[in-house]
């Protein structure tokens, strides 16, 4: 495959680097010379220096060959317009395209092959705001992941002493709670997954992730861990897109506080929002945290685009009482650095965009892609075509399908019915199928697994 | 200051005036009064005047905005001066130069005080001249609010300027003042229509019904009978003068955007329109309630009360009972509500309802910035953020609107032999452009000293021009600009 990234920053330079990784076909587009000399001495990919939209550098960067397009520069009009280009002047299958603006959002049918030609419109802010409000909404998960519209959710956890489940086996789960069905899609203890059986002892510290109807997960949280109230007030630091994004999305849910740095952009915060209190001032100090009872806050989000005080603040915050800290950072190495400490969830935003561009990427009929643990793990939700023939899938038990180690299958999407996955159930065509890879290197088997045989044409 | 400018347009505005003095003529002829010649000499004086200054003046420079202090204030002497005319001159009543000034200024400041007793015996057309000079100072007053305070800034009111951003935007009714007031002058004639037609069919007379509908559209009050609307003793009718002097009270930038767009919802949206017909509901309902809790006082309490406090609140002044004996937490409910006032950008007076909104929200900060020092709170209408500019303007207007009513009241205490109750009630009936007050000044100016009559006058221009137009020219600052 041959995939086109314009754009060098922090998104397009994670998803070369994953996507090289996968041995794709990269060439990245930026106009900054030396990021793209530091990128291309660490990775297998091709350069263009230029600018993005223009069709001369598209025409260079090989757009006549490509499969996928991948807008990811800073601006969304060059965005735009690249795909623009890249539509009517090469024919490219398929264009993604990071738009910011809520403005362009607003326009019904704008984004179609008559006006501007973009496929799939990747809104960063989006995708992170929407992953801390699932967090804030299950406390004490460590990520809660949405499939097959919000039916199904993907939770991970850090089981605690003291959990009913703790210390037991895994399959005493059934008869613990008889009315919520859950299934246990992978362990990682210290770091290392361990394929989950009936006799697995799931021990304190473990980190695991489980597969439920969303309207159990509570339920099954509680097992893993003593019941968390839920949250109420909620600080962000940083109004910028993703805080205010998400002040935006939960105040009318949570009693909200936003920290902001620059006073104009606090007053444009203040009028737009409808019932956070915007406070102005440096969400790393101390006297304003205190001034404003953080300790009473249940969650502690640091959203600002500086690593640096977003770590700062939230130890601070930590320190001072809050119960949970979510941190946004942006650069790997701080992120292993950090998780697990002090600070209790870290949020990288490359990651969760990743997540969605790669549901695009892989080669079967994929609903949804979510990487994990930094990339090396991987849920997904494929849709099973065909059948018993044609399909290594389709007709057979969930016992019966060869799945690659570190592998399995978590629950079944079939129409509205949620059905958890055992042994004796039969997957059904166009069923969706939601799947947890524990090695993101199975990727490649799963694809094969879902794709349909010559028969069925 | 461009003197022969002013000049020119004062002028042309007179010409203008002297139209009005047409109408009276022909009621005249209908009734075969002998007022004819009196009004066509008047109108041949202000015409005349009126042409004289305008072709004098041709060709001078045009107007800077910066003169619209002085044109309005002018504009206002003017016509006040020239309105008197009539009183005096006529034979029925001659009146004073005194009384005939502070009819012509409650006139046309659509205040409603008045100093003529028996009224019913006087003549049809100078009636109906006495209520024209009511339509013609809504009118005038809500074309000055829509489109002229906004442009000087006078009180926040910088607020309703064309370029202001969200909700506040579709009052920019057509880009050009004299598009926008003939838009007005739309709305203002077929409210006016639209009530007279209501009086009529509900059995007043044709001519009560003009004269009335001329005094309820422009918040005036002025009626041609000593009773007032009490004269017609009609459920129906009362209930139709509530129903127009609310709809009169209300923006006409705003009824401008609900024709254009045919959306009623936008009354409920605008956050003024909004709290105004709350405050009408909420306050009607506790006058009604006081009345009731004192059977003795009136027998159909909830339409007294109502009715009452529609006409007072929306600073109107009709009365259809005699209210002085109500209990006093009625009273003070009343004399309270027309601070308050109308929606900005219509012919009510007092504070403006949207100054209020933006006092109370402001004063909501004030709280909210108490508790949390450090952050930032912004004062929001709907969901229009309202620039500190505005709400400064808006405290320094409330803060002189105050001190001029304590200055008012105190002068007015010490050169009339008025009660506290009469004279305070005085002051805030005039300063408000209410008309009718309490005590000694109930119904009628007439008893007052003319040192008094005078004071009050000014209380009305006062309060009409939005204090601050008039008081910047009682600056030195503004004369030395």
């Amino acid at each position: 495959m041959n995939i086109l990234i314009l754009g060098a920053g922090q998104v397009g330079g994670t998803l070369a680097e994953h996507l090289a990784s996968e041995s794709i076909d990269v060439t990245l587009v930026d106009t900054d010379a030396s990021r793209l000399q530091a990128l291309r001495d660490r990775l297998d990919i091709q350069t263009v220096h230029g600018f993005a939209a223009h069709p001369d550098v598209l025409l260079r960067a090989g757009a006549e060959d490509a499969e996928m397009l991948i807008a990811v520069t800073s601006s969304d009009e060059v965005n735009m317009v690249a795909c623009q280009v890249c539509y009517t002047q090469f024919r490219t299958p398929t264009k993604i395209a990071r738009v910011r603006s809520a403005s362009y959002m607003g326009l019904e049918n704008f984004f179609s092959n008559d006006h501007m030609p973009i496929d799939v419109l990747i809104n960063l802010e989006r995708v992170v705001t929407d992953s801390i409000r699932l967090l804030l909404e299950h406390p004490g998960a460590l990520q809660v992941l949405d499939f097959a519209d919000g039916r199904v959710k993907l939770v991970a956890m850090r089981a605690y002493f003291g959990g009913p489940l703790v210390g037991r086996e895994l399959r005493i789960l059934r008869e613990h709670m008889p009315n919520a069905d859950t299934r246990v899609a992978a362990i990682f203890r210290r770091g290392k997954a361990i394929a989950p059986t009936g006799d697995t002892v799931i021990e304190a510290d473990d980190e695991v992730f489980f597969i439920a109807a969303t309207e159990h997960i509570n339920t099954v949280m509680a097992e893993l861990r003593r019941v968390e109230r839920p949250f109420k007030r909620i600080a962000i630091a940083g109004g910028g897109h993703i805080g205010s994004h998400l002040a935006h999305q939960i105040e009318s849910q949570f009693s909200t506080k936003l920290i902001e740095f620059n006073r104009s952009r606090c007053e444009v915060l203040a009028s737009s929002l409808k019932h956070s209190v915007v406070l102005h001032g440096d969400a790393t100090d101390r006297d304003l945290l205190i001034q404003e009872n953080i300790d009473q806050c249940d969650a502690f989000c640091a959203l600002t685009n500086d690593d640096e005080v977003n770590i700062m603040s939230s130890l601070m915050a930590k320190k001072l009482g809050v119960r949970q800290v979510i941190t946004l950072i942006g650069k790997p190495a701080y992120v292993d650095l950090v998780q697990g400490g002090e600070i209790d969830i870290a949020i990288s935003p490359q990651q969760a965009t990743t997540s969605s561009i790669l549901t695009y990427i892989r080669r079967a009929d994929i609903a949804r892609v979510h990487s994990l643990r930094r990339g090396a793990a991987e849920a997904m939700e494929a849709v099973a075509h065909g059948d018993r023939r044609s399909s290594k899938l389709v007709g057979r038990r969930l016992s019966e399908i060869a799945l690659p180690a570190g592998a399995s299958i978590g629950a079944l999407v079939r129409g509205e019915e949620v059905i958890i996955a055992h042994d004796d159930v039969i997957v059904n065509a166009e069923d969706h199928v939601i799947l947890f890879l524990a090695d993101k290197y199975q990727v490649a088997a799963i694809e094969k697994l879902f794709q349909v045989g010559i028969s069925f044409f | 200051m461009h003197l022969t400018a002013i000049l020119r347009v004062t002028g042309i505005l007179l010409s203008t005036f002297s139209l009005t003095l047409l109408a009276p003529v022909a009621v005249a002829l209908i009734y075969g009064e002998d007022s004819t010649s009196q009004f066509g000499a008047l109108f041949l004086l202000t015409g005349g005047v009126g042409c004289t200054l305008w072709l004098a003046f041709r060709g001078s420079a045009e107007l800077r905005s910066g003169d619209g202090f002085v044109v309005t204030v002018l504009f206002y002497l003017a016509l006040v001066f020239f309105g008197a005319l009539p009183f005096m001159y006529d034979k029925t009543l001659n009146a004073t130069f005194t009384d005939a000034l502070f009819e012509s200024m409650s006139g046309l400041t659509t205040t409603g005080a008045t100093v003529f007793t028996n009224l019913d015996t006087l003549p049809k057309s100078l009636l109906f001249y006495r209520q024209l000079l009511q339509w013609f100072g809504g009118m005038g007053i809500i074309i000055l609010a829509v489109a002229i305070l906004p442009m000087l800034g006078v009180g926040g009111m910088q607020l309703y300027r064309a370029e202001a951003p969200g909700p506040v935007k579709d009052n920019k009714l057509t880009p050009r003042i004299a598009g926008t007031a003939k838009a007005l002058w739309v709305i203002y004639l077929s409210l006016t229509l639209s009530c007279a037609g209501a009086y009529y069919a509900f059995g007043m007379s044709l001519f009560d019904a003009i004269c009335h509908a001329f005094s309820t559209v422009a918040i005036g009050g002025y009626s041609t009978h000593d009773l007032s609307l009490g004269y017609f003793d009609s459920t129906s009718i009362e209930i139709t003068a509530m129903l127009f002097m609310v709809l009169s009270a209300i923006n006409f930038g705003l009824h401008f955007s609900v024709f254009r767009q045919r959306r009623p919802a936008l009354y409920w949206r605008d956050p003024e329109a909004r709290l105004f017909l709350c405050l009408m509901v909420g306050g009607s309902a506790l006058v009604s309630w006081v009345l009731m809790q004192n059977p003795a006082v009136s027998e159909t309490p909830v339409l007294d009360g109502a009715f009452h406090f529609v006409s007072i609140a929306t600073t109107t002044g009709f009365a259809t009972v005699d209210y002085s004996a109500w209990p006093t937490g009625a009273l003070i409910v009343l004399l309270s509500a027309c601070f308050a006032g109308g929606c900005a950008g219509s012919a009510a007076g007092g504070l403006k309802i949207i100054r209020v909104l933006l006092i109370y929200l402001q004063g909501l900060r004030e709280v909210r910035t108490l508790v949390h020092p450090s952050g930032v709170f912004t004062v929001k209408l709907g969901s229009m953020p309202v620039p500190d500019r505005v709400i400064a303007a808006v405290w320094s207007f409330c803060a002189v609107y105050a001190l001029s009513f304590f200055f008012l009241f105190m002068l007015v205490g010490l050169i009339s032999d008025l009660s506290f109750e009469s004279a305070f009630s005085a002051v805030a009936a005039c300063l408000n452009n209410v008309g009718p007050g309490l005590g000694s000044v109930l119904a009628n100016y007439q008893a007052l000293n003319d040192p008094t009559k005078w004071v009050l006058a000014f209380a009305m221009l006062l309060g009409r021009l939005e204090i601050f137009t008039l008081l910047v020219l009682l600056t030195p600052t503004f004369w030395r600009r």
